[in-house]
């Protein structure tokens, strides 16, 4: 039986893994010492947890061990990251440049360090979503220290031109770093073939456990540091203190680990089933898929149902847990501002579905929520005096709306 | 947010969608809102001229539950009454009939608006003069 509702809101957050749980279980019940503990076993245990986990992180991105620092997530990392460069490299400049696309974490963090007297560049995307590798050039200054652009976008999963992105903050002597939270573990990222500097990402995204991240923080060529944002017992190299969350980032470790060894398979199996999902939902009139559908993460798609409004979408579609354009910053009803830096109208973007898929997502599920959403689309069509007017052919920009 | 069960009860099975025969003489169209605001109402009204009653209502909404089930509901509590009656239909009692929050008031607002505006349609045609139009 088709358990519902069904679970497709996996850009939000993942299932554990069972593996990374039972990977986990020792350290939250027998192995509970503390990593920093240098005196006795219980610490030592912990100790060994925690540098495997980097190990196998390592593994996956292709780093040193050493170059991971443990944090509480990927909005940590991204704060630890901006702010840590934005201090450390002030001799050298304060101008930083990043987009209008990315997570809050690093755009709100990019307002911040403009209070202390930096500059920021945001840049724009074009109708894909992408960067202009032509502005990003142009913006780049001799202040440039820090060139941050998110690896996959959350709500669009389009993928920038990191390597090319790389090439050109480091040719202008910046540092380049990357919010990899919806890439990593999901599509090949390299750090060293990529050029990233620094790279925030976290487990819970890669059906690991909430509440741990990592900052990758190159060590040579050249050798980066961060300021610490969190003053304590200098843990993780004197960047980030705090007592290590062991048993979350054991579980981190796991499903780096999983990632690795199912990624080629978990990719193939989510890309088929994200297009079927797609190309059916695109037999309905007017509807638009959002940002690249060439360079995208391979579990995502977002689509726009034109003429049908988000609320209304979101109630009809009340058996599948998904977020809408104008749902997930919201108790507002703000449309969503990465759509909106797409180009797209409020309405459209307000009538969105973001559909992302997980290595548990199975064929029958996205058979129902075809028929699901194509059902709720169809229904609040018939419902909708606008849907009637395009079918009448009347341009509806045209008419003069009693605004309210 | 949750939705009443008589939200939800309308939006599930919204009575009197459709569209009823604007060149008629007889039927009153309001078409109220704006796509970019989130809210379309078009509420039609056909009027039995001897008696100056409502005798059939449609409406489509472009919009969320509670703006779906306020028209809907608004569209169930005109048939049979009569224009006079039916221009007396103040947002509240719908926000009080549908139990909607704060939040939503604007669709019941919107509903009575779109009420008026057929009423109002309606007596354009038949050589009456047009209601003022509280705004919003």
């Amino acid at each position: 039986m088709l358990k519902l509702p069904i679970y497709l809101d996996n850009n939000a957050t993942t299932p554990l893994d069972p593996r990374v749980l039972e990977a986990m279980m020792p350290y939250l019940t027998d192995v509970f010492g503390n990593a920093a503990s240098r005196n006795h076993p219980f610490g030592w245990a912990a100790e060994e947890g925690v540098d495997y986990s980097r190990e196998q992180i390592a593994k996956l991105i292709g780093c040193d061990p050493k170059e991971i620092i443990f944090t509480s997530g990927a909005t940590e990392s991204d704060n630890l990251g901006i702010k840590g460069v934005f201090e450390m490299y002030s001799q050298k400049g304060n101008h930083v440049i990043t987009c209008t696309t990315e997570h809050k974490a690093v755009l709100d963090t990019c307002k911040h360090i403009e209070k202390l007297g930096g500059r920021v560049t945001y840049l724009p995307v074009n109708e894909q979503g992408l960067i202009s590798l032509e502005e990003l050039e142009a913006a780049m200054t001799p202040e440039t220290i820090l060139v941050t652009i998110m690896y996959g976008n959350n709500e669009t999963g389009t993928i920038q031109p990191i390597r090319e992105i790389a090439k050109i903050a480091h040719s202008h002597g910046a540092l380049f770093m990357t919010d990899g939270t919806q890439a990593v573990g999901k599509i090949p990222v390299d750090v060293i073939a990529d050029g990233i500097d620094i790279m925030a990402f976290t487990a819970h995204k890669m059906y690991g456990p909430k509440g741990v991240g990592a900052l990758y923080v190159r060590r040579k060529n050249p050798r980066v540091k961060v300021t610490a944002q969190m003053d304590g017992g200098g843990h993780e190299r004197g960047m980030r203190s705090g007592t290590l969350n062991v048993p979350g980032i054991v579980g981190l470790g796991k499903a780096c680990e999983l990632a690795r060894l199912e990624m080629a398979a978990d990719t193939a199996r989510l890309s088929a089933m994200r297009d079927r999902l797609q190309k059916e939902l695109m037999t309905l009139e007017e509807s638009y898929v959002n940002g690249s559908v060439e360079h995208r993460l391979p579990h995502v798609t977002n689509i726009s149902f034109k003429y049908v409004e988000g609320e209304g979408l979101m109630m009809g579609v009340k058996d599948l847990a998904v977020s809408s354009g104008s749902a997930c910053t919201s108790a507002s009803l703000e449309p969503s501002y990465v759509l909106k830096a797409l180009g797209l109208s409020d309405d459209l973007a307000h009538s969105s579905l973001r559909f992302g898929l997980s290595r548990f997502t199975t064929d029958e599920q996205i058979d129902y929520a075809i028929g699901h959403v194509k059902e709720a689309v169809t229904k609040l069509r018939e419902m909708s005096p606008l849907w009637e007017m395009f079918q009448e052919g009347i341009d509806l920009s045209k008419i003069e709306w009693a605004e309210h | 947010m949750a939705y009443s069960d008589k939200v939800i009860d309308h939006y599930s099975n919204p009575r009197n969608v459709g569209t009823l025969d604007k060149s008629k003489k007889n039927v009153g169209t309001g078409l109220v809102g704006a796509p970019e605001c989130g809210d379309v109402m078009r509420l039609q009204i056909e009027v039995d001229e001897a008696t100056n009653t409502i005798t059939d209502a449609k409406f489509k909404t472009f919009g969320c539950g509670s703006a779906i089930a306020s028209s809907s509901l608004a569209t169930e509590w005109l048939k049979g009454k009569t224009v006079d009656e039916a221009l007396a239909i103040d947002n509240m009692e719908i926000v009080e009939e549908l139990a909607l929050p704060p939040v939503k008031i604007h669709c019941s607002v919107l509903a009575e608006d779109a009420i008026k505006s057929a009423i109002s349609d309606y007596r354009v045609k038949n050589g009456l003069p047009a209601l003022e139009m509280a705004h919003h």
